[in-house]
């Protein structure tokens, strides 16, 4: 059975015409969220994103952009409502 | 010189806390840059033990091994370049992978920290990559100019970056160690199966065990609580005959903590609803209901609602916890279901907490 989590909440931003159809994208994603058709990637599952930021990290044409950071409840809820979401500032996971 | 020597920056200071364990050295290699050990690819008594520790979240804090390069096998000039964190676990699960092949690891200072969660943090990234690439002398090691990383380290690292600031190339391996050989042996064709990340049932029961035992001091302190209520309580005549119901307090509680924990992961995709809040609230229902209804105990309307709120309520939190283990949530689907389901958990355990106070109180009244 297939999983799925919470959907039209992810914050990647993809720009088509900064594609130069490397494929880097499709390589690092864990989660299948772009294809490469007709010689530039494409977004085909958006809400399977789980805004890592591989895919941001690694496009070095600047074509994408997320709000990346980890899906920890204990990560946002030790980081408190202002500030960024760092784990490992409490709880004692990873 | 000692890597130490080297480079004494504060980057590298702020890891001298950790102790690192041994590694099981069978040999050396000697190259440029002189001796690089070359390890076993088999675990010892102590690797098992060590993961059951990990796993049980017993020193994991502190389970790691020295960064710089190894060897497996008899690697040349040629040989493949792996990258591993310095999570002791990471770096035991891959070599074991490696039986039989002729190959360098290089283990980067990840502060202890597995691949997927380090490259999230950044530790294992970019600057630290390439770092460790100067130190370890890799150019004079190898001639090929290839690293192979693994795909899960790809939040951290910026594989065109790494190519202009060192000249190595990166490429993204299999995210599964288990799947390096085929990989290798294909001439490091990684297939689509050998990219995507699963969240089986192995799996989640493997990390779950994690969850219980971060939960355990709570448990622990709760159950104490509950039981040395039980015996106060026991002793006034006036709530005698409350007794079963008072009984059912730590049980109903540690019920509820392995329903959010164990249970949940286990049965997670057959739970209803895609928040982890929800599917360990109705999990903890279920099984609140059948413990209470197997107790035999007769209880009041009341009764049994305040039991079943802070069970769920109780399940239902320590699930939301476990969007953080689990391989599929974001940080603005996570945000959007802490923002919706900690109020409604917060009422939830507040009025069963009430609920079962006032049903006390009044007996004694």
């Amino acid at each position: 059975m297939k999983l799925r989590y919470l959907p039209g909440v992810v914050t990647l931003q993809y720009d088509v015409s900064k594609c130069k159809g490397c494929g880097r994208c499709i390589e690092v994603c864990p989660h299948k969220v772009f294809s490469l058709e007709n010689g530039r990637a494409n977004i085909v599952d958006k809400d399977a994103c789980i805004e890592c930021g591989a895919c941001m990290k690694n496009c070095q044409f600047g074509a994408i952009k997320v709000d990346a950071g980890v899906g920890c409840a204990a990560a946002i809820l030790a980081s408190g409502k202002k500030g960024e979401v760092v784990c490992g500032s409490g709880g004692g996971c990873c | 010189m000692s890597e130490k020597d080297k480079c004494s920056c504060s980057y590298f200071a702020a890891n001298d806390d950790i102790k690192y364990r041994p590694i099981p050295v069978v040999g050396d290699i000697a190259t440029e840059t002189g001796n690089v050990n070359v390890v076993s690819a088999k675990w010892s008594f102590n690797d098992y033990i060590g993961e059951i520790k990990v796993r049980l979240d017993i020193d994991r804090m502190n389970y790691a091994v020295k960064p710089g390069i190894y060897a497996i096998g008899k690697p040349g000039s040629q040989s493949p370049v792996l990258v591993s964190a310095n999570y002791k676990l990471s770096f035991d699960i891959l070599r074991r992978e490696l039986e039989g092949l002729n190959v360098w690891i290089l283990v980067i200072d990840s502060k202890g920290v597995n691949v997927w969660c380090a490259a999230g943090k950044g530790t294992f990234g970019t600057e630290e990559l390439v770092q460790r690439i100067k130190i370890a002398g890799l150019e004079k090691i190898v001639s090929t100019k290839k690293l192979i990383i693994p795909q899960l380290g790809a939040p951290g690292i910026s594989a065109h970056m790494v190519q202009k600031l060192c000249g190595f190339q990166v490429i993204y391996g299999p995210v599964r160690a288990s799947d390096i050989k085929e990989y290798l042996n294909a001439g490091m064709k990684v297939t689509p199966e050998m990219r995507r990340v699963y969240f089986g049932v192995i799996d989640r029961l493997t990390v779950s065990w994690l969850e219980l035992a971060l939960a355990a001091r709570t448990a622990i302190v709760g159950t104490l609580f509950l039981v040395g209520l039980v015996i106060f309580t026991t002793r006034i005549p006036a709530l005698v005959e409350l007794k079963g119901e008072i009984r059912l307090l730590p049980v109903l509680f540690l019920v509820s903590i392995l329903s959010g924990t164990v249970f949940n992961a286990v049965l997670l995709p057959y739970l209803p609803g895609r928040a982890f809040s929800l599917k360990g609230g109705v999990l903890g229902l279920l099984v609140c209901t059948g413990i209470i209804y197997t107790s035999g105990q007769h209880l009041a309307m009341t009764t049994w609602l305040s039991l079943i709120l802070m069970g769920s309520g109780i399940s239902a939190f320590l699930a939301l916890n476990f969007t953080g283990a689990s391989t599929y949530t974001s940080l603005s689907g996570v945000k959007k279901e802490i923002r919706y389901s900690i109020p409604v958990i917060v009422v939830m355990v507040s009025c069963g907490i009430l609920l079962e106070i006032t049903h006390i109180v009044r007996r004694l009244l």
